[in-house]
């Protein structure tokens, strides 16, 4: 058994009332800013569907409702629980290659008769906790053995999900384990001797790929190959951006968005309707946004008084950055489509909800800390 | 688990943490480096490249195709008109059930099997919001019985255009023509953004040859649409300008009365005002009736006008091309006047046939008897065919083709209807470019009476008789009198081009030739004279018969014993009245006999018909 950590004795009373609900008030305020920019967005990207925001306003209220419950839990908690999380992950993960229910041509959900589910939100979070859990008590930077033992955590539920198939949510998995083990401190040589196992295997990877996975990387090459079909989303979307120039076309004037020129406007495109509707201006707002709250969680990280929360939450903050780069990468025709919403911006479910959860672990790192002796 | 239990340094970890944490931040940078760069570009370099892509989606031009001109004659008779025309159209996405639809459709209106089929195939390839045609035409009964039952069919509608209609049918369609769907052939030579969402277009006569000024400008209409091409709102509209009306130079009541005046015989004839070269009537029958053709005629009804002997389709007016026999006979004699090659007292022995010097080969006078000794004035009057082989070969080829040239002969008139042909007139360069053969006497003697190569137009003739009519003015046909906006008040008269005088050296001969002329039909020895003799105007005509098929040497030609398509055709020209000359007609009747008995009265009552009926 591993040894306990020894019970925090915060003492609210001496830090605030941040400390005794144990929510991060700058965090708080910038997720907050951007969910009602998102609604803003969303409401123009939706042809101004009010009941579709209604839903999406619910559901950001259930996210933030399972962020504070979340900032709750301690992280001598948290921690303690974690194997147990991840095992009933792989659990379902495994029940839904079995049983899960087929939706749009990739078997990701797991239908538990009262909510529908899917599992690989929940190794979202569950992946970097434990690859964090098993580095804890181990002397860092870690030595081979750990790293494999780190690796196989990682990779096990990043194929199952890969398998679904559902290639962006198993990189960001593989992504959020990889800075675990990165933050605590894997060597650069073999970091070096990975990046060139990983080229070499490219080809490997193409050979395993999915028709449609072929496309969006042939496309993402050359989007005029066929701009009516596969290169129609990324042709669009940069359209819609660059049409809206340094202001915007106005909030519920852009033309791309509102005549329906934009594919998958309020999801995973929702990013153009804000460079259409708000400009290069929007845009800036956004990310003002987006990074204070990477910005803020880093330095939630770097305050983190052990191991454990320390690689979690740096991975965490990461990881929300990754998800920016790569649906904005993907809107502006950088990246390959892989389909990543925009955090907090695009319309969808679970997503948010862990998204949330992972800020609410965030935020009980941080209100969770003992006082250090001055 | 079992695991070894190692020492942790808090403090190096911490700071190997950090050091990984500003790593991954500095990287973190650069991604958004590139983003933002990536985003300068869109926004700001590439801007405008990207306003305009977003334009062309938003708005796309959708043309407002113009009203057509209509024609009317020269007396405001309409002959071509725009009638509306009642499509029945389906709506997808407003219908619940289309094959119930469909079925309680039926039973209003008739469905073909090829209207259901076109229908299911557009359906296909249409967005579900737009409005899909399933049949053209409805009868007004139909549309009758649709707007009782229209409450039970959600998503059908009636939509009304305009479709060209020629009320008179058949009557001068090888003058006005007609108008027909484009076809890819036609689509290469019209402007192709002036004809976007135009459907038809002139195919023959005026309709093909004023097709520009008829057709007027396309309008267009700026409408903003979503990607599926829904149409949301209108940016910008310029309407269209119609087309401009024609007025055309043919009289309608004398086109009907110089049509039925042919009866059952096939040919042509062309009437027009020798002052100024309008056209009044254009005949060449049969006819056929343009109506079908608008729409796209059934192929079996086109295969049976185009698989007719008498060939309908064929415009004899403008393409028919006949020798003209007798009728050059008072050109060639004006011809043998002016150049002193004969007099009007000089005469000559007719026998009833003629022959060549040195050779005993008889061209035949059409009167076997012969009509004995004759001058110029007997010879056009009786039309003796002797006088002219004689007057023919002392005139020699060359100068009958200059002369005769003056009167337009070989040569299109210019009238403003496309299509013409030229005729022909020999000459000798021509037969050695055309048959590598030198030029024969024995040809120089039929041309005199004009057979032989010689090929006409019944228009070329009907020129050429108004210049005589006008005593040497040529004139241009023309067929169009008025063109201009409907509604506005300035109508542009169309100027006729006066065209060169044949310079003469003695102004009375053509006096001579105009009394001769008179004598055919007043004479009493006139080939015409029984068209003469209750005229109550005074009449110049000359009557013509062209060989079909030639006899030999001592052939009968006993017109009832031979096949009606072997006969001779039947010529006439004519001007009346003399004195001062309104109309002049140019009459041929394909296999008709004789000139004088069948083509002269059909030439008489298309001059009653203009003088005395107008007179009164």
């Amino acid at each position: 058994m591993r040894p306990r950590l020894p019970a925090s004795h915060h003492d609210a009373s001496r830090r605030g009332w941040q400390y005794s609900l144990h929510i991060d008030a700058p965090l708080l305020f910038a997720l907050v800013g951007v969910s009602i920019l998102g609604l803003m967005v969303l409401y123009s990207a939706s042809g101004e569907d009010t009941d579709l925001v209604w839903r999406q306003l619910t559901r950001l209220g259930i996210a933030f409702a399972g962020m504070f419950a979340v900032a709750q839990i301690t992280p001598q908690v948290l921690l303690r629980s974690t194997p147990w999380v991840f095992v009933t992950g792989i659990l379902l993960l495994f029940a839904v290659l079995v049983m899960g229910e087929v939706s749009g041509g990739a078997q990701r959900w797991l239908d538990l008769y009262i909510i529908r589910f899917q599992p690989s939100e929940m190794m979202k979070l569950a992946v970097p906790m434990m690859v964090a859990w098993y580095l804890a008590d181990v002397r860092l930077p870690p030595n081979r053995y750990h790293l494999l033992a780190g690796g196989v955590i990682i990779v096990v539920p990043v194929l199952m999900i890969a398998k679904q198939p559902d290639l962006g949510t198993s990189m960001l998995i593989a992504s959020s384990g990889f800075f675990v083990l990165f933050l605590a401190g894997l060597q650069w040589g073999l970091l070096g001797f990975l990046t060139v196992i990983a080229a070499a295997a490219a080809p490997l990877l193409w050979h395993f790929m999915h028709d449609y996975q072929r496309v969006r990387v042939i496309t993402f090459m050359n989007p005029e190959r066929d701009p009516l079909g596969a290169g129609y989303h990324i042709i669009q979307s940069k359209i819609a951006i660059g049409s809206g120039g340094l202001f915007g076309k106005g909030w519920l004037n852009g033309t791309q968005s509102q005549l329906d020129f934009l594919p998958e406007r309020s999801t995973d495109f929702i990013f153009a309707v804000l460079g259409e509707e708000f400009g290069f201006l929007g845009i800036l707002l956004l990310f003002a946004f987006y990074i204070f709250i990477v910005i803020r969680s880093t330095l939630i990280a770097i305050q983190a008084q052990d191991t454990f929360t320390r690689l979690l939450a740096g991975s965490l903050a990461l990881t929300f950055f990754v998800y920016i780069i790569v649906n904005t990468g993907m809107v502006t025709g950088l990246l390959p489509v892989v389909g990543l919403p925009l955090p907090m911006i695009s319309y969808g479910g679970t997503s948010i909800v862990t998204l949330m959860a992972g800020f609410g672990i965030l935020m009980s790192i941080q209100t969770h800390r003992k006082l250090l002796p001055t | 688990m079992l695991r070894q239990l190692t020492l942790k340094d808090h403090f190096d970890e911490y700071r190997l943490f950090s050091s990984r944490t500003i790593v991954l931040l500095v990287f973190s940078g650069l991604l958004l480096l590139v983003l933002f760069s990536r985003l300068v570009y869109l926004q700001v370099i590439a801007h405008e490249h990207f306003t305009t892509l977003s334009e062309d989606n938003r708005v796309k031009l959708r043309a407002i195709v113009p009203t057509r001109g209509l024609i009317y004659d020269r007396n405001g008779i309409i002959l071509a008109d725009n009638l509306p025309s009642y499509r029945l159209e389906i709506t997808a996405e407003q219908v619940d059930d289309m094959p119930s639809t469909l079925q309680a459709l039926e039973e209003i209106v008739h469905i073909r099997e090829t209207d259901r089929s076109r229908f299911e195939k557009l359906l296909k390839r249409k967005p579900r919001f737009e409005a899909v045609p399933l049949r053209f035409h409805l009868s007004d009964k139909e549309v009758a019985r649709f707007s009782v039952n229209r409450h039970r069919m959600p998503g059908v509608d009636i939509q009304a255009g305009l479709a060209r209609h020629y009320p008179l049918g058949s009557l001068g369609v090888h003058a006005l023509g007609y108008v027909g769907r484009i076809d890819e052939q036609a689509l290469k030579t019209l402007d192709s953004s002036n004809y976007s969402g135009t459907t038809h277009v002139g195919k023959t006569g005026v309709e093909k040859s004023y097709e520009s000024v008829l057709h007027g400008t396309v309008g267009l209409e700026h409408v903003e649409t979503t990607a599926q091409g829904r149409v949301l709102r209108v940016l910008k509209r310029v309407p269209p300008v119609p087309g401009n009306n024609l007025y055309l130079t043919l009289d309608s009541r004398l086109q009907a009365a110089s049509e039925k005046a042919f009866g059952d015989y096939a040919g042509s004839a062309i009437a027009l005002d020798p002052k100024t070269g309008d056209i009044l009537a254009m005949v060449s029958l049969p006819a056929y009736d343009p109506n079908p053709f608008v729409n796209g005629i059934e192929y079996t009804d086109y295969t049976a006008l185009r698989e007719n002997d008498k060939e309908p389709l064929f415009n004899r007016a403008l393409r028919g091309q006949y020798p003209p026999g007798s009728i050059v006979k008072p050109f060639i004699g004006l011809a043998g006047l002016e150049q002193g090659i004969t007099g009007h007292k000089s005469s000559t022995y007719c026998p009833g046939f003629y022959t060549l010097p040195g050779s005993t080969r008889k061209y035949r006078d059409w009167k076997r008897t012969g009509h004995g000794t004759v001058k110029l004035d007997d010879a056009i009057t009786q039309s003796c065919d002797v006088y002219f082989y004689d007057l023919a070969l002392s005139m020699g080829i060359d100068r009958i083709h200059d002369y005769l040239q003056h009167f337009g002969f070989g040569k299109r008139t210019g009238i403003d209807i496309q299509g013409e042909l030229p005729g022909l007139l020999p000459s000798p360069g021509w037969k050695r470019a055309r048959h590598g053969e030198p030029w024969f006497p024995g040809e120089t003697v039929i041309t005199g009476i004009g057979q032989g190569f010689f090929l006409t137009t019944p228009l070329q003739l009907a020129v050429a008789t108004a210049t005589l009519a006008n005593q040497g003015q040529r004139v241009k046909p023309n067929i169009i009198h008025t063109a201009g906006q409907a509604g506005s008040s300035v109508l542009q008269t169309v100027s006729r081009q006066k065209d060169k005088v044949i310079a003469i050296n003695d102004p009375a001969h053509w006096d001579r030739i105009i009394a001769s002329m008179v004598h055919v039909v007043h004479g009493v020895r006139g080939t015409a004279r029984h068209i003469g003799s209750d005229s109550p105007y005074r009449i110049a005509g000359k009557t013509g018969t062209a060989q079909v098929f030639g006899l030999k040497e001592e052939e009968e030609y006993d017109a009832e014993a031979i096949a009606e398509k072997l006969r001779d055709h039947a010529l006439f020209i004519a001007f009346a009245p003399v004195d001062d000359p309104q109309i002049v007609v140019a009459i041929i009747v394909e296999h008709g006999g004789s000139g004088g008995a069948i083509a002269a009265p059909i030439a008489r009552s298309i001059l009653d018909s203009y003088l005395l009926d107008k007179a009164s």
